[in-house]
Order: C-alpha cells, then structure tokens, then sequence
C-alpha cells in the first residue's frame, strides 16, 4: 500500500510537468491555432537559465522562479512578433516546421556555450528534507513541485473563466469573427497569449532543474511525450489537456511500478494509450468532434 | 470549429503550385531533357563527388520522394517517418548479418517490413489530419524509438548493428564507387515507381482527397483507405532507402529512428519543393552534402545550420527550389503562348 501511494504521488509529480507543458500549448493552440514544437526547448532554457543564473550570478531558485518565466515569455513574445506572426495566416504546418527549425536552433546554441553533459542543481534548502505523512514520507520538494502546479492550473483556470481578458481570449478562440465584430481587438492579444504559453513552458523547466538532470536535450524528448499526451486530452481542450497531463504520469508511473519486468511495455505506455484513445475517440478524450475528412 | 484546422487543405493552404500540373504543360521535348540530364547526373555522380556521399544520396533521395508522396500529393505531414527508414535499417542489418541474402533481398525484407509496420501507424493516424497527423506519427516513431532502445538482444541498443556485409554474389562492393552503381538500378526503381504512383489514376484520387476531402467523400471514394494505402507505399519507398542506407554504412545506430530524423526528411522536401517529387531528390542532393561539407570542416551543431536552412525555406522559400523553377518556367510558357 505504501508502495502503491508512492508511485502515485510521484506519477501525479511528473504528470504535473506534462500538465503545465500542455496547458501552455493548449492556450497557445486556441489563440494562435500554432502547435509549438519548441516548447521543450522552452522547458528546457527555463531549467538552464535557473543553472546558469544561480552559477554564474548565484541567483537563488525564487528569484530564478520569477526572472525565467518572466524572461522567456517576453523572449517568446519577440519571436512570435518575428517570425511565428508572419505564418499564422496559413496552413498550420507551416508554423509547425517554423518552430522544429527554431528547436534545432536554440538546442544547438546551448549545446555550443555549455556543452552536452548534465549540470547539477542543488534544491534550494527551505524545500530539502522530506515531509512525513504518517506512514510514508515524500521529499519536500516533490510535494513543493506538486502543489505549485497545480496551483498554476486552477490560476489559468481562474484567469480565463472568471475574468474579463479570460473570456476576451476565450471568445477569441472559439468565434475569432464574431469577437472583432463586438469591437473587441483580437489580434492585441495573440503575442501576450503566445508568450503566456511560453512563460508556462519556462516556468515549468525551473521546477525542474533541482530534480532532473539539466542539459540541452532535456526538452526534447519530453516534447513528443507532451504531444502524445495533448493528442489524448484533445488538443482544442485545456481542462483536457491537463487532465491528460496528470493521467499519463499516474499510468506511466504505475507502469514502470508494476510492469517493470516488460520494459518496452513500460517505456511506450504513453503512445500504447494514445493508440486506444485514436481507436476510440479520435478526437481525444474531451475533445470534439472534427468534421469528417 | 475545429474544422477550419484540421482539414490540411483548407483554404488557407498556399498555391502551391502542384508539380502535377505544371510538368504535365511543359513540353514534352523539355520534359525528356531534364529525364535525360537527371540520368546523365545520376550515372555521373561518384566521379564528381565522394562516392560514400553519393551513396547517401541516393538514399535520402528515396525517403525525401517518399515523404513527398504523402506530404505533396496527398496532404498528409508525416513526421514519423524515420520509423519505416529506421526499421526496415534494423531489418536489412539484422537479416544480412544473420541469414547472409544477397544485399538486394535484404533490403527488400527490410522494407517489407517497414509496409507492414506503416498499416497499424497508418490506420489509427489517417483518423486525424492536419497537425494532428504530423503530432501522432511523431509519437509513433518516438514509440518505434524506444523499442528499439530497450530491445537491446536484437538492435544491441546504443552499440548499434555492425558489420553490415555488402554482399552480392561474391562481387567485391566493398568500395563505395561501386556500390552505388550496384544500388542504383533499385533506387531508379523506387523513384519509378514513386512516378507510377503519383500518375496513376490512384495518385489523381490522393491528389483530389488532398485538395477537397468532402468532396472526394461525397463521390464516393473511401478517403481513408487511399490515405492509408498511399501511407504503406511510402513507408514501403522510405523503407527501401532505409535498408540501402544500411548497407551502405554497412552500420545500423538507433539515430536512424530519432525524431531529427524525420524532421531532416520533411525539410528536404519543403526545400526541394513539396508536391514536385523531383524536388525532394534534389533537396536530399543539397542536403547530404551540405552536411557532410559541414562535419569535415569539423562544424559539430550541425543543427544550428539545419534548423537555419528550415526557418528560412519556411519563412521565404515555401515553394522549394524545384517549385520556384517549376513557377518560373510556367509563367515564361504561359507568356509565350498568349
């Protein structure tokens, strides 16, 4: 049983990394109709920048947690006026090629100043130790991790639901058209959306610079796990997507718990879902109905 | 809603300027001369260059052809296809080194294979379009990836396949200038019948699913199945030049699966010029000796190039080099008749 719960808590724990990593693409998604690929090399300059602000400058991680965020996001909002902007008119594809083209750009510029091996970060010390929940104990940072997001989570839930700019981005993303027509300036606020999404990508890569390894590839990777991960949420739907998030950490969690002596099993769980979900609901889990084609 | 997205060829789509068309107005005396310097090329290559180069363009050129075939004439991005390159590698190493057949056979097996593993991939991406197919065929390769990472009794893991023999009948191929003659009959076959395909009344269908999906519903052809039958066709091409890219380096390393894989062959055909078939052989031709050119000035982010040249194609280059000319020349064709 101790057991049981650990894997959980810790499949919740990365889960909650893919949640942040879809929410942003979902919200970039329904504003700009962009897929970003590079969102993990977004993930991985937020885990980088915290390493080379704390070694080169010895920012400590909460400075890091608010600069990176911050920093990236205006940086994602340069590119989008720059480049992203001029292709959003046509086939989405487009922008989705744009973006591979950029991951291989800003992956190699990293690799060129710092090289390809893992950079260690400590856990900043309020948050090292463990928390004793009776019968089991979790480190402090992994339960740190856990709440942040989700406290993320129910903000840009909060924000988009209950505020004013959440139902202009919202109306913007459903009825663009319709939404000019009221007078309201869509186009004002597809770069701050976009670098919201990006900031999201940041903010998640500083959380994860104390608990993973932190190198140029780490984003990569984990990007294609995220698409799987948005395919099987649906795309169109944020709650989905976060959702999804939490789930295919549980699932992969359990499953390298408990399917351990069937590696290939454990390690492909992801996709073997999202197989299912495309046999049975193709258009993703909370997502709708596509016209057929 | 999601509609207006997930249809690849909505209205949005820029006039790309099919190759279909404008090759079947130019003249046909023109058409024969470019065939003929095509083949003059081909058969001239490894004088001009160095020969193992050569070999691996000849390599791209079929998967580049291959990408071609679903992203060019029948509107589907696929960018997983380093699964059915990477597989039918695996295969063609593992069936040369293990049952020892004529390299051709070996090949062959390997992308026999490759076909086959494209019908499960194939089924359950052509259920969505668009980006969603770009972002499911990127997972599947990315699972295709991890297979053949934990599977380490048969593909050896990061050690890689080695040893590949390049054996033919006891004919010595063990220089590279010779080798690409030897590879080259089964490389013009595969873009034959890349050709065959994309003029066959089959290809007009792809062709007409990729321009107005519903409608092509609603005369009545099972858009599903043709994408799914254009998918093994070219998972079965991609696969060719997989096995023969084994051979070649006579080494199989699980890099042959990676995503950059499948990326670097859609930005040879963006470059090349989607929808132009000829297109994506040239922009394997520039590609591979691009890079090579790069690693032996001992350049190592080679990404930082790659991922240049595709920033650029995308941003003010969408037709590819093969489109431009095609564009061109059309537009002087059209002027002359009036």
């Amino acid at each position: 049983m101790t057991g049981f719960l650990q894997n959980t808590f810790n499949g919740l724990v990365s889960g909650a990394f893919y949640a942040l990593l879809a929410l942003g693409l979902a919200v970039i998604f329904g504003m700009l109709r962009v897929v970003n690929f590079a969102h993990g090399a977004f993930y991985m300059l937020g885990a980088f920048g915290a390493y080379v602000l704390l070694s080169e400058a010895g920012v400590p991680f909460w400075a890091a947690l608010a600069i990176m965020p911050v920093g990236l996001g205006l940086l994602g909002m340069a590119l989008e006026r720059a480049f992203i902007h001029r292709l959003t008119r046509l086939d989405p594809l487009y922008n989705f090629l744009l973006t591979f083209g950029l991951t291989l750009i800003l992956q190699d510029l990293v690799k060129l100043r710092y090289g390809v091996q893992s950079s260690p970060y400590a856990t900043p010390s309020a948050l090292s130790g463990s928390v004793d929940f009776g019968i089991f104990d979790f480190p402090t940072y992994r339960v740190f991790i856990l709440g942040f997001a989700v406290a993320v989570c129910v903000g840009v839930w909060w924000v988009l639901t209950r505020t004013r700019i959440g139902m202009v981005v919202r109306a913007s993303t459903e009825r663009p058209e319709l939404t000019r027509a009221f007078g309201i300036n869509v186009g004002r606020w597809v770069t701050p959306v976009f670098g919201f999404g990006i900031g999201l990508a940041g903010l998640a890569g500083v959380l994860a610079a104390p608990m993973r390894a932190v190198n140029p590839l780490m984003g990569a990777d984990l990007i294609i796990v995220v698409f799987a991960v948005v395919v099987i949420g649906g795309l169109g739907s944020i709650f989905g997507s976060v959702a999804a998030g939490f789930g295919i950490g549980l699932v992969q969690a359990w499953g390298e718990a408990y399917l351990s002596q069937f590696p290939i099993v454990s390690q492909t769980i992801v996709f073997i879902v999202m197989a299912v979900v495309l046999l049975w609901r193709p258009a993703g889990l909370f997502g709708r109905e596509e016209a057929p084609a | 809603m999601t509609s207006t997205v997930d249809t690849p060829a909505d209205a949005a789509r820029p006039a790309a300027p099919s190759g279909l068309l404008t090759v079947a107005r130019a003249p046909r005396w023109l058409r024969y001369a470019l065939l003929a310097a095509g083949l003059l090329v081909a058969f001239w290559l490894p004088n001009g260059l160095y020969p193992a180069v050569a070999v691996d363009i000849l390599c791209w050129a079929l998967f580049a052809v291959a990408v071609d075939l679903l992203l060019g004439f029948t509107g589907l991005m696929s960018f997983g296809h380093a699964a059915f390159w990477g597989t039918s590698a695996y295969v063609t190493g593992l069936v040369a080194i293990h049952v020892g057949l004529p390299f051709p056979a070996a090949v062959l097996a390997g992308a026999l294979t490759a076909a086959l593993l494209a019908v499960p991939i194939g089924y359950l991406a052509v259920k969505r379009t668009g980006i969603y197919f770009a972002m499911v065929t990127l997972a599947f390769a990315q699972m295709v990836y991890y297979v053949a990472n934990e599977w380490r009794s048969v593909t050896q893991g990061e050690n890689g396949l080695q040893g590949v023999p390049r054996e033919l009948f006891g004919l010595d191929l063990s220089d590279d200038y010779y080798f690409y003659y030897a590879i080259l009959p089964i490389v013009l076959l595969g873009l034959l019948a890349a050709w065959r395909i994309v003029h066959s009344p089959f290809g007009r269908v792809l062709v007409g699913i990729r321009d107005n999906p519903a409608r092509a519903r609603a005369l009545g052809y099972p858009v599903h199945r043709y994408k799914l039958t254009a998918f093994v066709l070219s998972g079965f091409i991609a696969g060719l030049g997989g096995g023969l890219f084994a051979v070649g380096h006579r080494f199989v390393s699980l890099e042959v699966l990676h995503w950059t894989t499948s990326g670097k062959a859609v930005i040879v055909v963006v470059l090349g010029g989607i929808g132009t078939l000829w297109g994506g052989v040239l922009g394997a031709a520039i590609v591979v000796r691009l890079e090579d050119w790069l690693s032996f000035s001992g350049f190592e982010t080679i990404g930082l190039v790659t991922g240049g040249i595709f920033v650029l194609v995308v941003l003010l280059f969408r037709r590819g080099i093969w489109g431009s000319v095609a564009a061109l020349a059309h537009r002087w064709w059209a002027s002359r008749r009036r």
